[in-house]
């Protein structure tokens, strides 16, 4: 009897302090598949390819005055894709857990990717996001939770930053919501971004990882030269209407003029038929 | 009955969503963040004000009109800017909670009123460093913070009908480009920016933090106030936050480094100067196209040149509306301002 009472005192212990773990690990070394969107991603966007992507008349405006040659300027030469964009890019994933050492609770979860080396914090100890008067920066605010085994990550505190590296713009007001799913050894996530300046819908984007222990991350440096000599204080941009590449990748592909401009509809299977 | 019941809930229906746009519009008047010079309605008893560590010796305190910047040391502490005087008592007490040191400088960025209000109440709470040629006792010289700014402030703040107390008036002003202060073991920099959001403005620099106050020549929560009628300027404006970039230096991917304070909203680095000086360049750009086209102010507002940053800097109402941003740098620009 006395045996029977220490096994179950036993059990209790064992099941009650199971730690508040994953549901299922991410960590480890991941490489991107480019299956989806693999001329937007690998090769790059066209200017003015904004199709498929649900901005509104601001956020369009602004895409159509966006200069690559902005780029050239030392203090745009070293801006590291922002969260919500960073994974659509080349290189590969290292992901790693963070625990504390008493009671193995997963603090956060940690993520570094090769292109441009942006690293990343998950916040799982249930932290709230900071004030509204914080800083923001590339890689937002995140925090995390289990829906199952589905990772829920809610990102606010962005810098302003881009839908897609032609100059279409996601302000620093976005409310980002990513969805981390495994199966085996393959890592799908869903990125929905709201942006209430310059999207009339949410945006929803998927991307595809492998797990691949046998890949590295090197060191990235980012060094600001001068590239052209300019007057002081000057910002390359078109004004409205007078952008020269306006239906140059429409022509190319003899796809509609307004279907390249973008906007919600032009999501729908209604107006791609 | 089922059509009475149908019109009850309509009727509830209706008195909800008109209840809740009340709300809405109560709570958008009420809390919705102001800028600038107007004091708005508000209830100072609300009002709590947040400290967030920035760097180094520097700290930004938060709660209604402009940001407060302080830095905090062995000698004392230096307050850059003072909100409004119904808030200067709760400063005091938050920086009571940082130093039992003495508030030695009082730097003034501008002259208006949601950034001087507290000038009195701050400074003749702190104690000034005095010696040499002081006609009486010397304790006397001593009794009160120096208030620093371009004398420009001190000019536009005692010309006024109403003149704040005289107790709120800088006291130590210059009329160069900049003024230096070592203070707990750091260099700090006062630099005049002419024209800019007024014609006193100035930017403060901690070298050793590395942390720029800026006032109200750079904000995020709105597009410039550009107060024409005290000497700002669009042209201004864009130079002084072409010289903040000149200062600062990003640290490792192009984040952190620098940290800028801003005269209203979130705590910034180079960074967000960038983005709003590039906003502030194409809309300059665009308007004087549109001047150089011959257009009136009105075609040139009809034309919206800032529709691409109106989701986020824009106001249809309130103090400080699109459409005046917009007349400003029109006028500006004709002046050749």
């Amino acid at each position: 009897m006395r045996e029977f009472g220490f096994m179950l005192v036993f059990f209790a212990v064992t099941l009650c302090n199971f730690p508040a773990f994953a549901q299922i690990d991410f960590a480890g070394q991941w490489s991107p598949r480019y299956h989806e969107d693999y001329p937007e991603r690998i090769p790059g966007p066209s200017l003015v390819e904004y199709h498929g992507i649900p901005i509104n008349e601001a956020g369009r405006l602004r895409g159509l005055s966006w200069s690559p040659s902005l780029l050239t300027l030392p203090e745009h030469q070293c801006k590291p894709h922002p969260s919500d964009y960073a994974h659509r890019g080349p290189g590969r994933m290292r992901i790693w857990n963070e625990f504390k050492s008493d009671s193995q609770q997963l603090i956060a979860i940690h993520t570094r990717l090769r292109w441009q080396a942006p690293e990343r914090t998950i916040w799982m100890d249930g932290r709230s996001h900071p004030p509204a008067y914080s800083a923001h920066t590339w890689q937002g605010f995140s925090t995390g939770k289990w829906d199952g085994e589905t990772l829920v990550v809610t990102t606010t505190h962005l810098k302003q930053g881009w839908l897609r590296r032609n100059g279409l713009p996601r302000s620093d007001l976005a409310h980002v919501t990513e969805h981390f799913i495994r199966h085996e050894n393959y890592l799908t996530q869903i990125v929905v971004i709201s942006d209430p300046v310059y999207l009339s819908e949410p945006f929803i984007r998927s991307n595809n990882w492998v797990l691949d222990p046998r890949s590295s991350i090197d060191p990235y440096l980012c060094d600001i030269v001068v590239e052209i000599e300019r007057p002081a204080g000057s910002v390359p941009h078109y004004l409205p209407g007078m952008n020269p590449f306006v239906g140059e990748y429409a022509e190319l592909y003899g796809l509609p003029l307004e279907g390249t401009l973008g906007g919600a509809k032009t999501m729908y299977p209604s107006f791609i038929e | 009955m089922k059509l009475a019941m149908t019109r009850m809930l309509l009727s509830r229906s209706v008195w909800f969503l008109f209840t809740c746009l009340t709300l809405i519009f109560l709570g958008s008047v009420l809390i919705s963040p102001r800028i600038g010079y107007g004091q708005p309605s508000l209830n100072f008893d609300d009002i709590e004000i947040d400290v967030l560590h920035v760097q180094g010796n520097v700290y930004m305190l938060v709660g209604a009109g402009g940001n407060i910047t302080l830095q905090v040391g062995r000698e004392g502490v230096l307050i850059v800017d003072s909100m409004y005087p119904e808030l200067a008592d709760k400063v005091l007490g938050v920086i009571r909670e940082l130093s039992d040191q003495p508030i030695r400088y009082l730097i003034n960025t501008h002259v208006h009123p949601d950034h001087i209000g507290g000038n009195a109440i701050l400074a003749q709470a702190g104690t000034n460093f005095a010696a040499g040629n002081v006609a009486g006792v010397i304790d006397d010289a001593a009794n009160t913070a120096t208030i620093i700014a371009h004398e420009n402030v001190l000019f536009r703040m005692s010309s006024r009908e109403t003149p704040p107390p005289f107790e709120a008036w800088p006291t130590d002003t210059f009329f160069n480009s900049s003024k230096e202060v070592y203070f707990n073991g750091e260099a700090v920099r006062v630099l005049h920016q002419p024209t800019a959001h007024t014609d006193g403005d100035s930017i403060v620099f901690f070298r050793r933090s590395d942390v720029i106050s800026t006032g109200d020549l750079f904000v995020t929560t709105s597009y410039p106030y550009i107060d024409l009628a005290r000497g700002g300027s669009i042209q201004g404006i864009v130079g002084a936050l072409n010289q903040i970039l000149e200062l600062t230096v990003p640290a490792d991917r192009q984040e952190g480094g620098t940290m800028v304070i801003p005269g209203h909203g979130r705590l910034c680095d180079e960074a967000d100067v960038v983005e709003y000086r590039d906003m502030l360049t194409i809309i300059r750009d665009r308007i004087q196209y549109m001047v150089d086209q011959g257009m009136s102010l009105r075609e040139v507002q009809n034309a919206r040149p800032t529709l691409d940053y109106d989701g986020r800097y824009g106001a249809e109402s309130g103090f400080w509306t699109t459409e005046q941003f917009v007349e400003a740098v029109y006028v500006g620009i004709n002046q050749g301002g």
